[in-house]
C-alpha cells in the first residue's frame, strides 16, 4: 500500500478551479517531485495536504487512513510535516528552541511542571536539547544552535526549516521549493542533504521544485501539473522525456 | 411619539458616528492601519472652532472652515511623522502602539493647554428647531444640519471616489498597494489624501458632535471615537456605505439603550454589539473577507 | 562550580534586582528616609509592576495588544475586596488575604478565558478594540451592580440599593457606583513585592518551557506554528488567561490598599490599560526585566520631579511615540544594525549577530 494516497483532489477559488482530479500515489520511501509552470497548483497542493485549504472533493490517505479535511495540528499529528516557499521561521527564537518547537508534541511534560522546575522538566528538557542538537548536526547547524534564527543566512534558514519539520517526527516530508534562492553549490549540498534525510530517516519526501538539475538528480518519480490538473507522472526519466511535458513546461 | 423622537435623536447621533467611521474606515482600507488618534482629532476640531467663535467672536462658518483645515493639516502630519515611518515595519503592532502614542499626545496637549475643565460648546447652527404633530414632536436644528452634512458628504464621497483620478488611485491602493505602486500610483501621495479628507471629516464631525452635546473637554473625542470604529467594524470596514449604515444603526442602538435599558449602560450596549458583530460577522454588514497566503 | 546557563543567570538577575530594591526601600524607611508621599507609592508601585509583566506575556510574549488588562484588574479588585468583606469578622486578617488573593485571581483567569475564547480568534487591531471594548463593560457593569447580605443570604439588584429588599439587620456590600467601602486595609509594600517576585517566577520560568515556547511560536509565525502541530487556540488561551488572573492580584492588591474602592475610568478605564502599555513598551516589549524597571522608573520619575508632573503624560506620549519610531521603522532598524556597537567594536557576537543576506 502506498503511504500516500490522494484521489480526484478539486479546489476551486471563487469559480476558478484551482487544483482538479489530482491523484499521486507515493511508495514508503520514495523521492517524490512534484514540478510545474509558475501558478500550476503546487503549493495548493501541499495546503490540501497539510489541511491549510479544505478540497472540495477528494480522499487523502496517510499510510490507509483517511486525512481528508482535518486541521493542519491534526495532520502533522498524523505525520505529514512540511517547509514553505517564502520561509517561515520563528524568528525571534533561537536556532535550538525552533527545532524545539518542532519536537513539542513528542516530549511533554505539564505546564506546572514546567513552571515549578520540577525534575521531570529537567529531565525532558535536556532529552529535547539532545535530540534538538541531534537533528542541527544533521544540518550542519550545530554551531548556531544559540543564534537568533532571523540572523542565519538564507540557506541556513531553508535547512533549519526542514531540520524543525524532521523533528514532529513525520511519516511524510514535504518541501516547498527547498533550493530557491541558492546558488549551484548550495543546491548541490542540499541534494545531498535531502538523500542523507530519506537514507537516515528512512523519511518519504515530496518536493516542489524548479531546479531541474535537482529534479532529476535525486527525484525518482514525477508528477507534472499544468492548470491544476496532471499533465504526466511516472518514472523521472520517462516524464522528463514526455513530449507533452517539454512543449508544455520545459521547451517553454 | 418619544420612540419616533428617539429614533430621530439616534440617526442624528448615528450620523455623527458615520462621518467619523468614514475617516477609520477609508484609512483602514488603505494604509490597512487603525489610526486610534482619529477620536482625538475631533476634539481638536471642536476646541478651533470653541476658540473662534467664543474666543474671538468670528462667524460659525469661517471657524468650520479654518477648523477643518487646522484638522487637515493635522491629520497629514501625524500620517507623515508618526505612520509612515513605521509602515513597513515587521511587527504589526508598532504602528498600532504608535497611533495610541498619539492619542494619548493629542489628549494631554489639549489638557496643558485648555485645561481639564469641560467648556460649555456654543452650537454653530442657528437654524430655528421643526415643530412638527402640534408640538409633540421638535427636531432640533443640529439634528436636521447633522442629518444633512451626513448625506451630503457621504454622496459627495462616493462621487469623489468613482469620477476622480485620485479617487480610483485610492481605490487601486486599497486592492494592492505594490500593484498600485507598478501601474505608477503615487501611493503616498494617495494614503496622505485619504488621510487628509478623513482628518477635515473628523473637524466637521467634532462641530456637529460638539453642537448636539454641547460640551468640550480634551476627552471628548476618545469615545466617541471608539464607537465609530465600532460602527465602521459593523458595517464592514473598509467599505464607505457601510460606515454609512453601521453609524447610524449604531446611534440608533445607543439611544434606544439610553432610553428602555439603562443610560449607564448604554457604552457596555454599544460595545456588547461591536462583540456580537465580530463573532457572528467578523466582516461586518458590507465587508469582504481577506484570507492569508500560505 | 556547574556554569550557571543564561537564562537561568538572566532570572537571578531579575530577581536579585527586585530584591535589591525591596531591602534598600526598608531600609530607607527604618531610617526615616522616606517622605510620607513616596510611601503612599510604594504598594501602587508593585501593583503597576504585576500590570505591566503580566501584560508584557500578552504583548511582547504572544504578540497580541490587549487593551483591557485594566477590566481584569477591575474584576480581581471586586471579587478579592467582595470576598474579604464577607469574611472580615470570620477570619485571620492573613489567611483572608491570600484567600482574597486566589479569589481574585480565579475570577479574572474566569473572566480571561470566557473573553478570550471569542476573541482570541480576531486578528490584531480587532482583538485591541474588543478588549478595549470588554474593558469598559466590566468597569461599566461595576457601576450598576448592588449586592447586599442580610441573614437570609445574598441580594442582587442592577437598579439601586433600595431595591435589594434588605432586612434592617442587612448590610449593602457592593453599592453600584459608590463601590465597596471599607475593605480591610491588608496590603503592604512587602506582601507587595512578594507579588512581584510571584509573578516574575511565573512568567519567567513559563517563558523558558515547552508552553512558553509554543507561545512565542504562535507569536512569531502562527501558520508555521501550526504546522508543527502547536495547538494555537489553547496555547493564545493559557497566555491570555494567565495574563488576566496576574491582572485580577494586582487588583486585590490595589482594593485592599484603599477603604474605598469604586469602578471609575482613572483606575479601572482603558486610559489606565493604555498607561500599562505605555510601561510594557517603554521597558521593551517581550523584555519581562525592562517591564519591572520601567513601570518602577515612570511612576517615581514625575513624583520626583515635581515640576514635571504636570507633564507627565505628555511625556510618556512622546517617549513612546519615539520609542516605536526608534525600535520598529525598519530605516532605525536598519541604521542601528549598520552603527551598533557590537559591529563598531568588530565583537565577536553571539545571538545578537547580523549577517548580511
Amino acid at each position: 500500500m502506498a503511504l500516500l494516497d490522494v484521489q480526484n483532489l478539486c479546489i476551486s477559488f471563487g469559480g476558478l478551479r484551482a487544483v482538479d482530479d489530482f491523484e499521486i500515489h507515493i511508495e514508503k520511501g520514495q523521492l517524490y517531485g512534484l514540478i510545474g509552470p509558475n501558478g500550476a497548483g503546487k503549493t495548493t497542493v501541499f495546503n490540501l495536504l497539510t489541511g491549510v485549504y479544505k478540497p472540495n472533493e477528494g480522499i487523502i490517505r496517510l499510510d490507509g487512513t483517511d486525512i481528508t479535511g482535518k486541521k493542519t495540528i491534526e495532520i502533522n499529528k498524523a505525520g505529514i510535516a512540511r517547509t514553505f516557499q517564502n520561509i517561515r521561521l520563528f524568528k525571534g527564537m533561537s536556532v535550538l528552541d525552533n527545532v524545539k518547537v518542532g519536537l513539542h508534541n513528542h516530549y511533554q511534560y505539564s505546564s506546572l511542571a514546567g513552571i515549578f522546575r520540577t525534575p521531570s522538566y529537567r529531565r525532558v528538557e535536556k532529552e529535547m536539547n539532545e535530540r534538538a542538537r541531534e537533528l542541527l548536526e544533521v544540518f550542519d547547524l550545530a554551531g548556531e544552535a544559540d543564534f537568533l534564527a532571523s540572523n542565519l543566512p538564507y540557506g541556513k534558514q531553508r535547512k533549519l526549516e526542514i531540520a524543525r519539520a524532521l523533528a514532529t517526527d513525520p511519516k511524510l516530508l514535504l518541501l516547498d521549493e527547498p533550493a530557491a534562492g541558492m546558488n549551484p553549490n548550495e543546491t548541490r549540498e542540499l541534494m545531498d542533504t535531502i538523500r542523507l534525510i530519506r537514507d537516515r530517516f528512512d523519511m518519504t519526501i515530496l518536493l516542489i521544485e524548479h531546479d531541474m538539475k535537482l529534479v532529476s538528480g535525486i527525484c525518482e518519480a514525477l508528477s507534472v501539473l499544468n492548470f491544476g490538473r496532471i499533465l504526466a507522472q511516472g518514472e523521472t526519466g520517462a516524464v522528463l522525456n514526455d513530449p507533452q511535458v517539454i512543449t508544455a513546461y520545459l521547451g517553454e | 411619539m418619544s420612540l419616533l423622537s428617539y429614533l430621530i435623536n439616534g440617526i442624528s447621533l448615528g450620523s455623527v458616528y458615520a462621518i467619523i467611521a468614514l475617516g477609520y474606515t477609508m484609512v483602514y482600507g488603505i494604509a490597512k492601519m487603525l489610526n486610534f488618534a482619529h477620536g482625538d482629532v475631533i476634539m481638536v476640531g471642536g476646541y478651533v472652532v470653541f476658540i473662534m467663535t467664543s474666543g474671538m467672536g468670528l462667524p460659525p462658518v469661517l471657524a468650520v472652515l479654518v477648523s477643518m483645515l487646522v484638522c487637515t493639516v493635522l491629520g497629514m502630519v501625524i500620517e507623515r511623522v508618526a505612520y509612515k515611518p513605521l509602515r513597513m515595519a515587521a511587527s504589526p503592532l508598532a504602528v498600532l502602539i504608535t497611533a495610541i502614542g498619539v492619542s494619548y499626545l493629542l489628549q494631554n496637549l489639549a489638557l496643558l493647554l485648555f485645561g481639564a475643565n469641560t467648556k460649555s460648546f456654543k452650537s454653530v447652527v442657528t437654524i430655528p428647531p421643526l415643530v412638527l404633530a402640534e408640538g409633540q414632536l421638535t427636531i432640533s436644528g443640529e439634528t436636521i444640519v447633522t442629518i444633512i452634512a451626513c448625506i451630503v458628504i457621504m454622496a459627495g464621497l462616493t462621487l469623489f471616489i468613482k469620477k476622480t483620478r485620485a479617487g480610483q488611485a485610492m481605490l487601486a491602493v486599497s486592492e494592492d498597494k505594490g500593484a498600485a505602486q507598478l501601474m505608477g500610483i503615487n501611493v503616498n501621495g494617495t494614503i496622505a489624501l485619504t488621510f487628509a479628507i478623513g482628518s477635515a471629516l473628523a473637524a466637521v464631525a467634532g462641530v456637529l458632535l460638539c453642537s448636539t452635546y454641547p460640551s468640550l473637554s480634551p476627552y471628548t473625542g476618545a469615545m466617541p471615537g471608539i464607537k465609530a470604529f465600532v460602527a465602521a467594524v459593523f458595517g464592514g470596514i473598509g467599505s464607505i456605505p457601510g460606515a454609512m449604515i453601521g453609524g447610524i444603526l449604531l446611534g440608533i442602538i445607543e439611544i434606544l439603550g439610553k432610553a428602555y435599558i439603562s443610560s449607564q449602560m448604554a457604552d457596555a450596549i454599544v460595545f456588547a454589539v461591536l462583540i456580537v458583530v465580530l463573532l457572528v460577522k467578523p466582516t461586518g454588514i458590507l465587508g469582504k473577507e481577506i484570507q492569508e497566503k500560505v | 562550580m556547574k556554569k550557571m546557563n543564561p537564562t537561568t543567570k538572566y532570572n537571578m538577575i531579575t530577581y536579585a534586582v527586585v530584591i535589591v530594591a525591596y531591602i534598600l526601600v526598608a531600609a530607607l524607611g527604618a531610617a526615616g528616609h522616606i517622605s510620607s508621599l513616596m510611601e503612599g507609592l510604594l504598594v501602587p508601585l508593585c501593583i503597576y509592576v504585576i500590570l505591566a509583566v503580566s501584560l508584557n506575556l500578552v504583548v511582547g510574549i504572544l504578540g497580541e495588544l490587549s487593551l483591557g488588562h485594566a477590566g481584569f484588574m477591575c474584576v480581581g479588585a471586586f471579587a478579592g475586596s467582595f470576598f474579604s468583606m464577607c469574611t472580615k469578622e470570620a477570619m485571620p486578617g492573613g489567611l483572608r488575604f491570600f484567600l482574597a488573593l486566589v479569589i481574585g485571581a480565579v475570577t479574572a483567569a474566569l473572566f480571561g478565558i470566557l473573553i478570550g475564547i471569542p476573541v482570541l480568534r480576531l486578528r490584531g487591531d480587532y482583538l485591541a478594540i474588543v478588549t478595549l471594548a470588554f474593558g469598559e463593560i466590566i468597569k461599566n457593569l461595576m457601576n450598576v451592580l448592588y449586592i447586599g447580605r442580610d441573614e437570609s443570604g445574598f441580594h442582587f439588584s442592577m437598579k439601586d440599593s433600595v431595591a435589594l429588599g434588605l432586612s434592617p439587620e442587612g448590610k449593602t456590600i457592593l453599592n453600584g457606583p459608590q463601590g465597596i467601602t471599607g475593605t480591610p486595609h491588608d496590603a503592604s509594600f512587602t506582601i507587595g513585592v512578594l507579588l512581584i517576585l510571584l509573578t516574575l517566577f511565573i512568567i519567567l520560568n513559563l517563558i523558558h518551557s515547552r508552553d512558553g515556547r509554543a507561545i512565542m511560536a504562535i507569536r512569531d509565525n502562527l501558520i508555521a506554528a501550526e504546522s508543527v502541530g502547536i495547538h494555537v487556540t489553547r496555547y493564545k488561551l493559557m497566555a491570555f488567561t494567565l495574563s488576566a488572573s496576574l491582572a485580577g492580584v494586582a487588583g486585590v492588591l490595589y482594593a485592599h490598599n484603599l477603604s474605598t474602592l469604586t469602578a471609575l475610568p482613572k483606575n479601572f478605564g482603558y486610559n489606565m490599560s493604555i498607561m500599562i502599555l505605555v510601561f510594557v513598551v517603554l521597558g521593551g516589549i517581550g523584555n519581562i526585566r525592562g517591564s519591572v524597571i520601567s513601570a518602577v522608573v515612570l511612576t517615581l520619575l514625575p513624583e520626583l520631579l515635581r515640576g514635571l508632573s504636570d507633564y507627565r503624560m505628555l511625556i510618556y506620549a512622546v517617549v513612546l511615540i519615539a520609542m516605536m519610531l526608534f525600535n520598529w521603522s525598519p530605516k532605525a532598524v536598519e541604521f542601528r544594525e549598520r552603527y551598533s556597537w557590537k559591529r563598531l567594536l568588530h565583537l565577536p557576537s553571539g545571538s545578537g549577530q547580523s549577517t548580511g543576506k
